[in-house]
C-alpha cells in the first residue's frame, strides 16, 4: 500500500544522541570507555525515593517497583567509575573538551551558542542515574540542516551525561553498570519539519555524518541513538525511543503511521458496531476453575504455582483484538504491552488468537459459556497471574480499551529491532527540570570559542575530495557515496580494512552490489558488519575473486556460513590449477593427440574453467593450459 | 535597555543571530554581571549576555518574591502509633528544598513535608511536635546556638516526649551533639541528631533513610544518650546510631561520612524491617524519671590550636593575652607540640588558661608520659584528654568554663578528664581502628 505522507500531514522530529569521544567523562575524570567483562568490580545497593510532585519520565512499572522499594544494585568496575558516579561526591566542573566538541558540532549545524551554560537536573527514577536525575545543559539554539525537500530546523543542542548500563533485572532488583554513566552525550533536536520517512533518514544521516566528521565522537554499537517524534494530522504525536540503527528510521515511521491509521479504523469499527466505552466491563472474573483441565503449559504451571486465570469479557468485540495494526502486531498486542508495563505480567491472551497455546477449541467453548458470551460476536481477554498484578494489568488494559473509542493515545514507545514499536509509558508532562546547584554556570567566553574554531568539521564537498584524492575511488562512485547513508559503513570498513582491501572495492560493494541485490529482493540490510568485513578481507587477501562478492553476500544473507562459501570459492593455487589442467588433458588424451596443440587449447580451457570459474584468473589458466599441453604433446 | 524583571516573559535577539524566548529568573550570587538567566519553555535555563542584545518584554508577569515564613513555627501531627516525639529543625541540607522554578534552596521542612517524606514518624508516634526552630547551615553554628538548641530540646524532654530528633547540618553536627550530651543533664530518653549528605530534593537523598531510622531508635533504644543517626555504608543498607561524643564526620561528601571514633556505634537500624540492633553494651540507660535539667552555657573563649612543624609559639601567648580561658591543642602523635612552645604554654597555664592536649591522629590515646616533650608539657600544666575526640574536648571545655564559673583551672581540668557521657576512657580494642583499603 502506498501511503501519502504529505496528505496525512506527517510531521517528524528527530532527537539524536551521540556519545562524544572526550578523554574524560562529563563531570569527573573517569575514562569514557566501557569496562571489559573481566574487570574487578564492587557493588553498592541503593534505593531511590519519590516525592509525588517530582515525577518525570517514569515507566509505570519502574514507578511501581520503586514505590515497592525495589533494590537498585550498582556495579562499579575498577577504574571506570568514582565517587561522582556513585553520587558520593559532587560533580566536578563541566568537561571543557566535551563542551568544545559539542559547540563545534553545533557550529557545523549553524546553531548559535548560548552565552552561559546552566546545567539542569532532569528527574529520572528508574535507577539508571545514581542521583535520580540526569544532568543536562543546553549549549546552543537554532540552526538548520539542508535537505532536498527543504531545510529542517534545529531546535536545541544539549550536552548531557549518559545513563548507567542496565545489565540485569528481576522483579525485586535491577543491576546497573556505572561505566557508562557520565559519558558525554550530545543531543540534537530537530524541529518537526520532516515530512517523509526518507527525508527523516536523510536528515538523520546528515547529522550523523557531521558528527562523525568532527572526528570527536564514539563509533560502534550503542554510541548513537535516535529518538523520533511522529505525528499525523488525525492522530497523535508519539515519541519513539531508542532507534539504534539509522536504516530502521523509515521503517519505524511507516509502521507508526500505519499503526495510527489502524487505530483510527478500529475507532470507526467500534462506532459502526455501536459500542460505547461504558460497555466495557470494569470487572474481570476468576476462571481458574474452568481452566483447571486445560492442556496449556503456561496455564498449568501457573495454576500449580498458585496463580489464577482471570478473564475480562468483551461483548461485541469479536475480531477487534485480532486486527493487525502494523506488521505482525495486533490490537491485542497493544493491549498486552499495557498489561506488561503496568502489571508486570507476562502478557495477555485474547479470544481472537484462540485456539492456541494449548488452549483447545473445547476450552474456548467452555470459557465462552462460563462467561455468558456469544462465540460469534464477543471476545475476552485472559491474564494469568497473581491477583495483585492482574488487577493492575486489567486496570491499564481497560483504560486503553476505552481510549480506542477516542483514537490514538499519547504514548512514549520503544523501538523493536524489526522497526515496530511497543508501549513504554505515558508521555510525561513538561519534563521535571531544576538547576544543578552543585555546578556553577559556565561562560562561553572567547577562549572556548577559539578552541571551537580549531575543530574544523569538513563539509560534504571536502569529503568528496578526500574520497577521490586520498582513497583513490572514482569520482562517480564518490559522489554517489557522499549522498548515501552507507558512507558511515564505508568509512568504518576503510578504517578496519586499511592495507587489506582497496577503498574502491569497498565502495563499489556498498554502492553497486548491495543496491542491485536489494533491487533483486535480497535483504542485504540483514548482513552483519562482521560478515561484510570477512567477505571484503577475503577479497583483499586474494582468497576470493571480487566478482563473487554479490554471490557471497547472497549466501551469507540466506543464513549460510561464509567459511563454507569461502572453501567452495577459494581462489585455486597454481599447483591446484596445474593438477586440474593435467587431469583435463589426461582424461581427453586421445582427443588432444588427434587435434594437436592449437586446436586443443579451447577444449581444455573449457574443461578447466567449468571447474575453476570464479576461482581462477582466466589468463593464468590459459598460460597453464598452454604450458601443460606443450609438455604433454612434446615427447 | 528595556527594564526586565524576574517573571517577565521576554524575547532576546542577539547580534550573532541567537533568538531566545523565555521567562526571566531572579539572579543569584552566581549570575554574571550583565547577564540574564532565562528559563525556556522546555524547562532548561540558559544565560544570555546583554551585550548586543535586543530585548522585548512580551508579557509582564513580575511577582514579588515571597518572604519566608516566621521561625519557631510549631505544628503537631497526630499519628497512629504510641510514641511521643519532638522534632526540632535547625537547618542544613536535610531540611533544604529546592524551588523547581528558580533553583533557590529553601532551608525549611514543614511538618507535612516531613510526614510525607518519612511516614514512619506518623505510623510510630501518637504525637509528633515539629518545630521549625532555626534555619542555619551548620558551619554558621556558634556556642550560643548550642545553648538555644539544648534549651529547646530540654523543653520537649521536660514535656515528657519519648525522644527528640534534631535535624542539623552535617558539617558541625558532631559538635552540637557533644554540646547537647553535656548540657542535657539526667537525660532519660534518646536525643537524635540527623542530617543528610545529599539534599532531600533529589531522589537519591540519604535524608529519608536517616529520618526513617529515627522513630525506630526512639521506640527501641535502651539508651538515653545524645546520638547521631546517619548512613552506615555507601549502600542504603542500614543506618548507624553513633554516640554523640564519639562521632566524627570523616569524609567531605560520602553518605557514610559519620563514624564512631575510638568506640563502636551504639546501634544499627534496618528501616525496611524496622529492626533495631544494639551494638554497644556500654551506654547510659533510659530512665522513667523526668528530672532532666539543662546546663547550657558555653564559653566562647576556648580555642583549638593544631600543632604543626615550626608552629609559632606566640599563638599561645596571644590567646592568653586575649583573655582565652581554654585551649585544646591537637598535638602530633601521642600529644606533642614543639619543645620551644613549652614556655609559652606554661605562661598561659600560669595565667589560668586551661590547656588540654588531644591528638591530631584522631585515633588512639594521648600519652604525655612516654617522651621528654610530653613530660615537659605535663609539667607545664597541660592536661591530656586520653582518647577523647579533639572536637569533643573543645566542646566539653567550653561547656565546663561556661557552667562552672566558680571552679578554678584545677577543678576544670579534673572535670575535663572525668567521664560524663562515655566520652573518655574506653578500653581500646583492636577492631575500632578502621581497616583501610590496601589495593586488594
Ligand atoms: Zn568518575
Amino acid at each position: 500500500m502506498e501511503i501519502e505522507y504529505r496528505k496525512l500531514g506527517l510531521k517528524v522530529g528527530l532527537e539524536i544522541h551521540q556519545q562524544l569521544d572526550s578523554k574524560f567523562k562529563l563531570f569527573c575524570s573517569c575514562p569514557t570507555k566501557l569496562a571489559p567483562e573481566n574487570v574487578k568490580y564492587r557493588e553498592v545497593t541503593r534505593n531511590l525515593w519519590l516525592s509525588k510532585s517530582e515525577l518525570g519520565e517514569i515507566d509505570p512499572a519502574a514507578l511501581y517497583e520503586i514505590a515497592r522499594g525495589r533494590k537498585i544494585v550498582y556495579r562499579i568496575p575498577e577504574g571506570h567509575a568514582c565517587l561522582v558516579e556513585l553520587d558520593e561526591e559532587p560533580p566536578h566542573d563541566i568537561n571543557r573538551e566535551a563542551l568544545v566538541i559539542s559547540l563545534s558540532i553545533a557550529k557545523a549545524l549553524n546553531a548559535r551558542p548560548v552565552d552561559e551554560v546552566y546545567v539542569m537536573r532532569k528527574i529520572v527514577v528508574d535507577g539508571s542515574n545514581t542521583a535520580g536525575f540526569q544532568r543536562t545543559a543546553i549549549i546552543a539554539l537554532g540552526g538548520s540542516i539542508e535537505d532536498e525537500d527543504g531545510a529542517v530546523g534545529i531546535q536545541t543542542i544539549a550536552l548531557e551525561e549518559d545513563a548507567a548500563r542496565k545489565i540485569a533485572e528481576e522483579s525485586d532488583y535491577v543491576v546497573y553498570n556505572l561505566d557508562r554513566l557520565g559519558i558525554p552525550l550530545i543531543e540534537i533536536s530537530t524541529a518537526p519539519d520532516i515530512g517523509t520517512p526518507e527525508q527523516a533518514l536523510r536528515v538523520a544521516y546528515r547529522i550523523g555524518l557531521i558528527m562523525r566528521l568532527s572526528g570527536k565522537v564514539k563509533r560502534g554499537i550503542g554510541t548513537i541513538r535516535q529518538d523520533l517524534n511522529i505525528s499525523i494530522e488525525s492522530g497523535e504525536r508519539i515519541e519513539v525511543k531508542g532507534v539504534d540503527k539509522l536504516e530502521l528510521i523509515p521503517k519505524v515511521i511507516t509502521y507508526e503511521v500505519l499503526r495510527q491509521l489502524s487505530l483510527l479504523d478500529i475507532r470507526e469499527e467500534l462506532r459502526r458496531r455501536r459500542l460505547k466505552p461504558e460497555d466495557i466491563s470494569e470487572f474481570y472474573i476468576d476462571v481458574s476453575e474452568v481452566m483447571k483441565d486445560c492442556r496449556s503449559r503456561i496455564i498449568k504451571t501457573s495454576l500449580d504455582r498458585g496463580m489464577k486465570v482471570y478473564a475480562l469479557p468483551l461483548p461485541g468485540f469479536k475480531g477487534i483484538l485480532g486486527r493487525e495494526v502494523c506488521s505482525g502486531r495486533r490490537f491485542g498486542t497493544e493491549l498486552s504491552d499495557y498489561a506488561k508495563a503496568w502489571g508486570s505480567v507476562g502478557g495477555l491472551i485474547h479470544s481472537d488468537e484462540l485456539p492456541a497455546y494449548g488452549i483447545s477449541e473445547k476450552d474456548l467453548e467452555s470459557l465462552y459459556k462460563y462467561l455468558g458470551l456469544n462465540g460469534d460476536r464477543d471476545a475476552f481477554i485472559l491474564i494469568v497471574s497473581d491477583y495483585e498484578r492482574a488487577d493492575r494489568a486489567f486496570k491499564a488494559v481497560i483504560n486503553r480499551l476505552k481510549y480506542a473509542f477516542i483514537g490514538v493515545p499519547k504514548e512514549t514507545r520503544a523501538a523493536n529491532p524489526d522497526g515496530t514499536t511497543r508501549y513504554l509509558r505515558p508521555q510525561p508532562g513538561a519534563a521535571r527540570m531544576y538547576p544543578e546547584t552543585d555546578i556553577l554556570p559556565l561562560r562561553v567566553d572567547e577562549s572556548i570559542l577559539r578552541e571551537v574554531e580549531k575543530i574544523a568539521i569538513p563539509r560534504p564537498e571536502d569529503v568528496l575530495r578526500i574520497l577521490v584524492e586520498e582513497h583513490g575511488i572514482s569520482r562517480e562512485l564518490a559522489s554517489q557515496l557522499i549522498r548515501d547513508p552507507s558512507l558511515h559503513l564505508y568509512l568504518d570498513l576503510v578504517e578496519e580494512l586499511r592495507d587489506i582491501t582497496s577503498p574502491q572495492i569497498i565502495a563499489s560493494t556498498l554502492i553497486v552490489h548491495m543496491k542491485s541485490l536489494k533491487r533483486d529482493g535480497i535483504e542485504v540490510d540483514r548482513i552483519s558488519y562482521i560478515d561484510l568485513v570477512k567477505i571484503l578481507s577475503a577479497v583483499g587477501r586474494g582468497e576470493i575473486a571480487k566478482e563473487v562478492i554479490p554471490e557471497a553476500i547472497k549466501v551469507v544473507v540466506s543464513g549460510s556460513s561464509f567459511e563454507d562459501f569461502l572453501e567452495s570459492r577459494r581462489v585455486l593455487s597454481v599447483e591446484e590449477l596445474e593438477k586440474i589442467v593435467e587431469e583435463a588433458i589426461k582424461s581427453n588424451a586421445d582427443l588432444v593427440k588427434s587435434r594437436g596443440f592449437e586446436r586443443s587449447i579451447g577444449l581444455i580451457m573449457g574443461k578447466v574453467m567449468s571447474v575453476a570459474r570464479g576461482r581462477a584468473d582466466g589468463a593464468l589458466v590459459n598460460t597453464l593450459v598452454r604450458k601443460k599441453l606443450q609438455e604433454f604433446l612434446t615427447p | 535597555m528595556v527594564d526586565v524583571r524576574p517573571g517577565d516573559f521576554i524575547r532576546v535577539v542577539k547580534k550573532g543571530g541567537l533568538v531566545v524566548e523565555g521567562v526571566v529568573l531572579p539572579s543569584t550570587e552566581f549570575t554574571s554581571e550583565k547577564h540574564l538567566v532565562v528559563k525556556l519553555s522546555n524547562g532548561y535555563n540558559i544565560g544570555i549576555s546583554l551585550d548586543d542584545a535586543v530585548i522585548e518584554v512580551l508579557a509582564e508577569k513580575y511577582t514579588k518574591p515571597v518572604v519566608s515564613e516566621e521561625f519557631r513555627e510549631m505544628s503537631i501531627v497526630r499519628g497512629s502509633g504510641s510514641l511521643k516525639i519532638g522534632f526540632v529543625s535547625t537547618g542544613g541540607t536535610i531540611v533544604s528544598k529546592v524551588e523547581y522554578e528558580t533553583g533557590a534552596v529553601k532551608p525549611a521542612l514543614s511538618a507535612s513535608d516531613l510526614v510525607e517524606f518519612a511516614p514512619d514518624f506518623r505510623e510510630l508516634s501518637s504525637e509528633l511536635v515539629v518545630v521549625d526552630f532555626m534555619r542555619k547551615l551548620s558551619e554558621n553554628m556558634t556556642p550560643e546556638d548550642w545553648s538555644h538548641i539544648s534549651e529547646e530540646v530540654g523543653r520537649h524532654l521536660k514535656a515528657g516526649v519519648d525522644g527528640v530528633v534534631v535535624a542539623h547540618g552535617t558539617d558541625t553536627m558532631s559538635y552540637t551533639a557533644a554540646a547537647l550530651a553535656f548540657s542535657l543533664r539526667n537525660l532519660g530518653n534518646p536525643v537524635l541528631l540527623v542530617g543528610a549528605q545529599r539534599s532531600s530534593d533529589r531522589p537519591s537523598t540519604d535524608a529519608l533513610y536517616n529520618l526513617k531510622a529515627c522513630p525506630i531508635v526512639v521506640r527501641d533504644a535502651p539508651f538515653a544518650e545524645v546520638a547521631v543517626v546517619m548512613h552506615g555504608t555507601t549502600d542504603d543498607l542500614y543506618a548507624l546510631v553513633h554516640r554523640g561524643v564519639r562521632v566524627r564526620k570523616m569524609h567531605s561528601s560520602r553518605r557514610d561520612a559519620f563514624q564512631s571514633i575510638n568506640d563502636i556505634p551504639l546501634a544499627r537500624v534496618y528501616i525496611r524491617e524496622r529492626r533495631f540492633e544494639l551494638l554497644n553494651r556500654r551506654f547510659l540507660p533510659r530512665t522513667r524519671s523526668s528530672d532532666i535539667y539543662v546546663l547550657n552555657k558555653f564559653s566562647n573563649k576556648v580555642s583549638v590550636v593544631k600543632s604543626y612543624p615550626g608552629i609559632d609559639c606566640e599563638i599561645f601567648d596571644y590567646l592568653a593575652d586575649r583573655g582565652y580561658r581554654g585551649v585544646v591543642i591537637e598535638g602530633t602523635g601521642l600529644g606533642h607540640v614543639r619543645e620551644e612552645c613549652v614556655e609559652s604554654i606554661k605562661r598561659a597555664t600560669d595565667s589560668g588558661v586551661v590547656v588540654a592536649m588531644a591528638t591530631q591522629t584522631i585515633f588512639g590515646r594521648v600519652d604525655l608520659d612516654v617522651y621528654t616533650t610530653g613530660r615537659k608539657l605535663l609539667k607545664a600544666g597541660v592536661v591530656p584528654v586520653d582518647d577523647m575526640v579533639p572536637e569533643v574536648a573543645f566542646v566539653k571545655l567550653s561547656w565546663l568554663l561556661g557552667n562552672f564559673p566558680e571552679d578554678g583551672p584545677a577543678e576544670i581540668k579534673l572535670k575535663l578528664v572525668s567521664n560524663m557521657a562515655n566520652e573518655i576512657g574506653n578500653s581500646q580494642s583492636l577492631e575500632v581502628f578502621p581497616r583501610w583499603y590496601h589495593g586488594d
